[in-house]
């Protein structure tokens, strides 16, 4: 072996001890990540506080890890939790399942469910891995109320957004 | 006659007549469809069944058919497409259903219909399996021409009753609920309201949508417009899984397909979302009535028992299975012969066995609570192999007697009101209106408590002893009778209406000997059919349990230990508490803790019939099989288990282990089912309409029989011969005869813990003849009372012109403790 070399070699080692570091102190240090990441998922509202979820389960149903449980019941005007008649009374996603795909998201009509940019999820017990719905509906928006509010008859009767005519 | 015409480029043969889509789908080529349904006319309403048609070309002036240069029949099509729904196929005829126009022109249909549609798929019941989806995913183009803006806002939940909920925007106009409600069930409480597209379906009725069978709309419906309270929201169709059962309300024996989802109120474990007809062509088509459909939240009632029980210093405290089975079968063993075993209808073939057995063994009695004689007549003269109500013509009669059939077992009424109208002779016999009174030909009127006088007048009339002379009675009966000779086949129904146990003996016979002056026992649509108060009160008689004639309390007279299983006599008639205290041991074993089952000393809980596997025998004695739905409730167990188990106790030897093997040993034991197995329940054939395919427009969504048709059993034929029986009196003296009348909406245990149609459940009251009413000297409202056997009662009261004179009408089961119909006083009451 050629010892020029490994002086080279040397080189390098010492001038990269005067580079910035590229590797982040995770904990302390978090690196943010890209706009289009998929971590833990979550169930979005509308600004005045009304859940966009509707309870159909099309995200169980395109879910191909079978992660997602999704029960529905019936919106009243006193107790309304969505726009329309239905909301998921119980949803449920097991992280353990979730392979992130994002499948759920696509198949949602309401833009109801989000795969954000938290990845921090460990579990020391499988239940933890199970996500309920208060865990993954964000909190109402500033200006609106929380769920299940009341509402004035037939002003939330729709449960998919109207859609303007495609131009 | 057949025609042969071309679909498609294949050639087909069918009956002349066919409709042009029937036809299509026999050759296995769908033509889409919304309005037309198999079971009823069409109207061509939608016109999604678009085809192209040529016929062959004639001369006008000599009629002959124009032939081509190569010599074949000139085929014309004409300018516009047709509906193949409302069009009988023709000879030579040549049918385009996948030709470029025809495709286009359904394509144009579906746009439209979608024009208004909300496409609320997403929260809809019946996305999944909606045929709108289905259509407009095959014959459906993807953009619309319309505009948004243009659509229509109508509401979105409507209740048309408490059952059924409407979703006007989601409707397509096709009408088949309103003409199902009309043409099938003759309940037009549904119908259109204004036109175009404003056109909105209303009801008429109060309480809405007021009908026994208002649930069956929801199935055809082809979209989501109409739902039911019961699975709103429930679930994804595709998220269901599905087991067949068998209807347990009443003996009709519908078939069921139970709907399971797991759910997180029942800690993940699986519940019945939905009950749905399944197809049985010779039972119950694809209708189910209202009560069978709504009536399975009791199996999830929390007051249901799960755990046994047993008596200690004078109370009912839980036990393990152990010690219950222990306590009980030291009492069996210390009574013996004299041990009664006292069951219902209710149970299952299995279960009903082993007690029967277990009985045996002990030299003890096994009794039948329903008390209505016949089961034994039924096993010689009952209906023919191959007996279907679907199958009578103009050639057959039925003779309905002594009973409502529309309380009783509704899709006898339904199924014979539509033999009425293909030209069947229906006689209807009973000492007031009921609801088959529209349909029938003859309608006979007896006095109260009189229908084996009616029916020995039919049989004297028929060629019968002329000892029967003095039963001559009325133009009516003679008309009826004429027509009972001359109808090739004849189905006797019979009840109890109005009679005790003797009466429906006596009656039993009469309608036996009636079939035997037909000479055609045990042909098929020839024979007899008890309108039994329970579903397998039938396979109780052929298990071997017997009523005792003359009550319970004589059954219970020297006996020392009782074994009561799905019964509650106590419940029915608390004055007949007494004789349960006296016994040293009283065994119950049911579902809840009833009021029999609070005297007792050992309580064993048992389980739900979606819970169980086993078989019934309708009362056309067709043996079917119904598989678990659901798991057992935790600490309860199968009747003929905890029968099984008590018997080892007591060195009786009873299969214990799987409900196929106690068939078994009854198919090797019970005569008429010699043979049978599990297996031969569980055969299927083709049945048409086809239902539940790949096309889910057909039926709607009533399910595909793929778990079993069930098998008929032969009657045993005459035998031994018959004597014909006097009637019992029956005279009310200056009293009124209170007859108690079977409701289908009664205070069972079922309909008390389940909360859908408890607003239905028939009120405890007297319906008196509004002259009657007068004679009493009645106010308006108010209460009367009753005294009979030094016994006395109050109760409400309300009018009616159909209670016969010198009677009253009560519901049976409604809560006044009387089930054989008794003379009684009727008072103002003083209050
Ligand atoms: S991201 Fe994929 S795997 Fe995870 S819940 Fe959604 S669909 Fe299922
Ligand atoms: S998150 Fe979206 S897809 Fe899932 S149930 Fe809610 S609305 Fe439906
Ligand atoms: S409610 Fe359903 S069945 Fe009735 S007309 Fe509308 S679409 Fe047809
Ligand atoms: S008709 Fe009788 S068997 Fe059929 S669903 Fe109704 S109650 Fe059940
Ligand atoms: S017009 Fe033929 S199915 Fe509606």
């Amino acid at each position: 072996m050629n010892p020029l070399e490994l002086l080279r070699g040397l080189a390098t080692t010492l001038s990269m001890m005067f580079e910035r570091p590229v590797t982040y102190q995770y904990p302390e240090i978090k690196r943010p990540v890209r706009e289009r990441f998929k971590g833990r998922h979550e169930l979005k509202r509308y600004d005045n506080g009304l859940e966009k979820c509707i309870g159909c389960s099309l995200c169980a149903a395109a879910c191909p890890a079978d992660a997602i449980f999704v029960e529905s019941a019936e919106n009243t005007d006193e107790e309304r939790y969505s726009p329309g008649e239905r909301y998921a009374s119980t949803y449920e996603i097991n992280m353990l399942r979730c392979i992130f795909c994002g499948y759920c998201e696509d198949a949602c009509p309401t833009e109801a469910i989000v795969l954000e940019h938290n990845y921090e999820l460990s579990f020391t017990n499988r239940r933890d891995a199970i996500y309920t719905r208060d865990m993954l509906l964000v909190p109402a928006p500033e200006h609106g109320r929380p769920t299940p509010m009341v509402t004035a008859p037939r002003e939330f009767d729709r449960s998919i957004p109207e859609m303007a005519d495609p131009q | 006659m057949s025609v042969t015409l071309t679909i498609d480029g294949t050639e087909v043969t069918v009956p002349e007549g066919t409709l042009l889509v029937d036809a299509a789908k026999r050759r296995g080529t769908d033509v889409p469809v919304f309005c037309y349904h198999p079971k009823m006319k069409p109207v061509g309403m939608c016109r999604v069944c678009l085809v192209e048609i040529g016929r062959p070309a004639r001369d006008r002036a000599t009629g002959e058919s124009l032939l081509d240069e190569s010599g074949d029949p000139l085929i014309q099509f004409g300018p516009n497409l047709e509906t193949a729904c409302t069009i009988t196929v023709g000879q030579g005829w040549q049918v385009r259903v996948s030709s470029e126009k025809a495709i286009q022109g359904r394509k144009e249909i579906v746009e439209y219909l979608l024009t208004s549609h909300p496409l609320d798929c997403p929260i809809c019941d019946k996305g999944g399996e909606c045929p709108l989806q289905d259509l407009t995913m095959g014959h459906g183009s993807g953009e619309s021409r319309f505009l948004f803006d243009d659509k229509i806002r109508l509401a979105k939940r409507y209740p048309l009753g408490e059952l059924i909920f409407l979703d006007r925007e989601r409707c397509i106009q096709c009408a088949r609920c309103t003409r199902f409600q009309d043409e099938i069930v003759g309940d037009p409480v549904i119908g259109f309201y204004e036109r175009g597209r404003r056109l909105e379906i209303v009801t008429y009725s109060d309480p809405g949508f007021d009908s026994y069978f208002s649930g069956n709309t929801t199935d055809i419906c082809p979209v989501g417009a109409l739902t039911t309270a019961d699975f709103r929201f429930g679930a994804r169709p595709w998220e269901l899984n599905s087991a067949a059962s068998i209807c347990p309300h009443c003996p009709v024996g519908c078939n069921l397909t139970l709907s399971t989802r797991r759910e997180a109120s029942n800690a993940g474990r699986d519940v019945v979302k939905r009950v749905m007809p399944r197809q049985n062509e010779q039972v119950n088509e694809i209708w189910i009535c209202d009560k069978g459909r709504f009536v399975h939240h009791y199996a999830r009632s929390p007051e249901r028992l799960t755990s046994p029980r047993v008596r200690k210093n004078g109370k009912l405290v839980k036990a393990s299975w152990n010690e219950a089975l222990t306590r009980a079968a030291e009492g069996l063993k210390g009574a013996a012969s004299s041990a009664v075993g006292i069951a219902s209808g209710r149970l299952m073939n299995e279960d009903l066995f082993n007690l029967k057995e277990l009985m045996a063994a002990l030299g003890g009695r096994a009794i039948l609570v329903d008390s209505m004689a016949g089961g034994n007549l039924i096993q010689r003269y009952g209906v023919g192999v191959g007996s279907n109500l679907g199958s009578l013509g103009k050639r057959d009669a039925v003779l309905v007697i002594a009973a409502d059939l529309h309380e009783e077992a509704p899709i006898w009424w339904l199924r014979l009101k539509q033999a009425a109208e293909r030209g069947t002779t229906l006689i209807v016999a009973n000492a007031r209106a009921t609801r088959l009174d529209d349909y029938a030909k003859h309608r006979v009127r007896y006095g109260p408590g009189e229908a084996v006088q009616a029916a020995l007048g039919l049989l004297h009339l028929n060629g019968g002893d002329p000892e029967l002379a003095r039963f001559e009675g009325d133009r009516a009966l003679k008309s009826a009778a004429r027509a009972i000779k001359r109808a090739r086949n004849v189905t006797i129904f019979f009840g109890q209406e109005g009679l005790n146990y003797a009466g429906t003996e006596a009656l039993a016979r009469a309608c036996a000997l009636i079939t035997e002056s037909k000479g055609r026992v045990g042909k098929s649509n020839n024979g007899l059919v008890a309108v039994w108060p329970r579903a397998n009160t039938q396979g109780a008689w052929d298990m071997g349990l017997r009523p005792e004639p003359a009550g319970l309390h004589r059954a219970l007279a020297g006996a020392v230990a009782a074994y009561i299983v799905a019964a509650d006599p106590v419940g029915d008639d608390p004055a007949a508490a007494a004789p349960f205290e006296k016994l040293s041991t009283l065994i119950v074993q049911d579902l809840f803790l009833t009021a029999t089952a609070e005297l007792a000393d050992v309580v064993l809980p048992a389980q739900a019939f979606v819970e169980r596997a086993g078989t019934f025998t309708s009362g056309e004695r067709r043996v079917q099989r119904l598989y678990p739905a659901v798991g057992a409730l935790a600490g309860s167990l199968p009747d003929w288990k905890i029968v099984a188990n008590l018997a080892h106790r007591l060195e009786v030897d009873l299969e214990d282990k799987a409900a196929p093997l106690v068939f078994e040993r009854i198919a090797a034991a019970v005569p008429d089912y010699l043979g049978l197995s599990y297996d031969d329940l569980a055969a299927v054939e083709p049945q048409w309409p086809e239902v539940g395919g790949a096309d889910l427009y057909f039926g709607g969504t009533a399910y595909a029989n793929k778990q079993g048709l069930g098998v008929q059993l032969a009657p045993r034929g005459a035998g031994r011969p018959l004597k014909w029986k006097a009637p019992p009196r029956a005279s009310a003296g200056k009293d009124l005869l209170l007859t108690p009348v079977t409701v289908l909406y009664d205070r069972g245990s079922a309909l008390r813990h389940s909360r859908l149609l408890e607003g239905r459940i028939a009120p405890l009251q007297l319906i008196l003849h509004p002259d009657e009413i007068e004679r009493l000297g009645l106010s308006e409202a108010g209460e009367v009372e009753i005294s009979w056997d030094g016994r006395s009662e109050r109760l409400k009261f309300a009018a009616s012109t159909d209670v016969p004179p010198g009677s009253a009408l009560v519901p049976r089961g409604a809560g006044l403790a009387l089930s054989d119909p008794t003379p009684v006083t009727v008072r103002r009451s003083n209050s």
